[in-house]
């Protein structure tokens, strides 16, 4: 068992790490093919007149003549070494922004994650349980409303209602201003983390809650539903016995392969809510040329969803005595 | 009126029709099963022979109240003298009237043997299970094991302990033979004929004719939907003149020991039935009133057949 995990992990690390390098070459040819010129951004934002000859000793110093390839290896080989450049706007290094709104990114989307599963997942199990009853039709309508409702939009709408009008949460940021960072309570970053992790999980739920829904479905339908009808079992007996457990697989897949969608919602969800995460530094990074930061946040964002799925394949291991058996 | 009050299950009259949409809002009615007959007294197996769609499974589905819900059942049925109501059929389904299913698809393909066998009901039958598994020379561990690692002669006999680990009075056994050797089909109809001789009801819906004929006590045979004819299994071994319906002569003619002759025509489908007596349009006997008034079931010979001029 343990074996074979570590052998699950193994394969799956050896595909993430090729994943990632195709993904950095990706995006680095990208960058080369775009018309961001880094040495004009970096000048730019120094805010002082630089001469002619000054800016072709910074871009000597940065080795921007050199080949593409050359240019690759060099920042792939500082990257290894854990070095992913200084950051144009923020004059930090990328190693530390990332870091510091990763961890804010993390508990906000974490959270949604949370929620929408767990809000999906129980929705879903009602409208199957109750399939075209009123019940079932009215849930079904507001699960198509709120998948077609784009997340900045009703990001904005939660802030009009709740934080304008009704006051009960702030507008944005991590936490209260004019609080220096170490006198911030715990209570304090959760009352601003309630409203964009809202934002966020209603977003995904609906999806989950129409998968699981007509996976229900599928499993009330199956033979061994209708035996254990026969034997006297009623419907939640039904679901407690058979349908959590036949639909719990397709649904840690749909959940974990979800990681995508969180990571590009809340790219809208932070920026909506002025929140500092990864998301907002990343559409910063992208409007203002910083290159150096933009193709970090990419690296990080695929080893996230890679993470993602191989947790969703090592549990499939785990939780099903079929492929379980294959294994063996 | 006798007869009713010994009768484990009586059924009589029984028709099934399923509510159906056509090109949106215009209503049709199926009729799947129409003034259907059958009775069935403790200590026997009653086989029930018909071609697919003749209306058996549903059948099984009625008398435990787990048909869809665009069924509509008419008709009386009764378990032991008292009125089969919804209220009783949730009462009486897993408990006093079991199902055994045809195949390892009815078992929950993520949940151990042991869970299953024992079923929702609490306290947990274990040392019924261990008994039953013992009798049925199946080894203890198989309870830790999934479905899918039976083998097809074991996952029989866990299919049969599901029925059995109940006290159920009336067995019903939808095709529990298909897709078995002969020895295989011989063991699995010896196990019922052992559960009926315990003075339990059987109901064996089958389409192994030759098998039936040998192991039940008597034979109802369907036809689109109804009952045209319920006869000792003698008489079938006997041959088509023993025999009082002329779709179960049809039938006995069919067999492939008897000289494998078809009749002509299709078993008529649901939505397509004839006016009156459902086997008129294939019968050679047919007359006028064969058409137009639908012949009730008489008792004939120590049998019951649905025709005007069988004898």
């Amino acid at each position: 068992m343990i074996q074979r995990l570590i052998r699950i992990f193994i394969t799956n690390s050896l595909k993430m790490i090729s994943l990632l390098l195709a993904v950095s070459i990706i995006s680095f040819i990208l960058v080369c093919a775009s018309p961001i010129d880094p040495v004009q951004q970096y000048i730019f934002s120094l805010g002082t007149a630089v001469s002619p000859q000054q800016r072709a000793e910074i871009e000597e110093y940065w080795g921007v003549n050199e080949p593409p390839v050359e240019r690759y290896l060099n920042w792939l080989g500082e990257v290894l070494k854990g070095n992913l450049g200084e950051s144009a706007i923020y004059r930090r290094p990328v190693a530390d922004i990332i870091g510091q709104r990763f961890l804010n990114s993390l508990a906000l989307m974490i959270s949604a994650w949370i929620l929408s599963g767990l809000i999906g997942f129980a929705l879903g199990c009602v409208m199957g349980l109750y399939q075209d009853r009123a019940l079932d039709k009215i849930l079904k309508k507001i699960c198509y409303i709120l998948s077609s409702i784009p997340t900045f939009w009703l990001g904005l709408l939660f802030l009009l209602i709740f934080s304008v009008w009704l006051g009960w949460f702030p507008s944005g940021f991590s936490s209260p201003i004019g609080v220096l960072s170490e006198n911030v309570t715990v209570w304090q970053k959760i009352h601003h983390l309630i409203l964009p992790a809202l934002t966020l999980s209603l977003m995904s739920f609906s999806n989950i809650a129409l998968h699981t829904r007509q996976k229900l479905i599928d499993v009330l339908h199956r033979e061994y539903a209708q035996f254990a009808r026969a034997r006297g079992e009623g419907k939640w007996m039904l679901l407690r016995r058979h349908g959590l457990r036949n639909i719990m697989l397709p649904a840690l897949t749909l959940q974990f392969a979800s990681f995508a969608e969180l990571f590009g919602g809340s790219v809208l969800a932070e920026n909506v809510f002025s929140y500092p995460g990864l998301g907002s530094a990343v559409s910063a990074a992208g409007l203002n040329s910083d290159v150096p930061l933009l193709l970090g946040v990419t690296l990080l964002s695929t080893l996230f969803v890679c993470i993602g799925n191989m947790i969703a394949n090592i549990l499939y291991g785990i939780v099903d005595p079929q492929i379980r058996e294959v294994h063996k | 009126m006798e007869q009713k009050k010994d009768a484990l299950l009586k059924i009589q009259n029984l028709s099934v029709s399923f509510r159906r949409y056509n090109h949106g809002l215009e209503q049709e009615n199926l009729q799947v099963v129409s003034d259907l007959d059958l009775t069935v007294y403790p200590g026997e197996i009653v086989a029930i022979a018909g071609s697919s769609g003749s209306g058996k499974s549903i059948l099984a589905s009625a008398i435990l109240g787990i048909l869809p819900n665009n069924a509509k059942v008419d008709g009386n049925l009764y378990f032991k003298g008292e009125t089969l109501t919804p209220q009783l059929q949730q009462q009486l389904r897993g408990t006093k009237i079991a199902l055994v299913p045809q195949s390892i698809a009815f078992l929950d393909p993520l949940m151990k043997i042991g869970k299953q066998v024992d079923g929702h009901r609490r306290p947990k039958p274990v040392q019924t299970r261990k008994a039953l598994f013992a009798r049925f020379g199946l080894p203890q561990e198989i309870q830790y094991l999934y479905p899918f690692q039976l083998s097809g002669g074991m996952a029989r006999r866990v299919l049969v302990s599901t029925a059995l680990i109940s006290d159920a009075e009336l067995i019903l056994a939808d095709e529990p033979t298909p897709g078995m050797s002969l020895d295989q089909a011989l063991e699995a109809l010896q196990m019922f004929r052992e559960i009926a001789d315990q003075g339990k009801g059987v109901v064996l819906i089958t389409h192994d004719l030759d098998l039936a004929f040998e192991f039940a006590d008597r034979v109802a045979v369907f036809y689109a939907g109804t009952t045209v004819e319920t006869a000792p299994a003698s008489d079938f071994k006997k041959g088509p003149d023993a025999l009082r319906h002329p779709y179960s002569k049809a039938l006995w003619h069919a067999l492939p020991q008897n000289g494998f002759h078809p009749i002509e025509g299709f078993q008529p489908y649901a939505g397509n039935l004839p006016p009156a007596c459902l086997f008129a349009p294939r019968c050679p006997y047919a007359t006028e009133k064969c058409r137009t008034q639908a012949p009730l079931l008489r008792e004939v010979r120590g049998g019951e057949v649905r025709c005007y001029y069988g004898a």
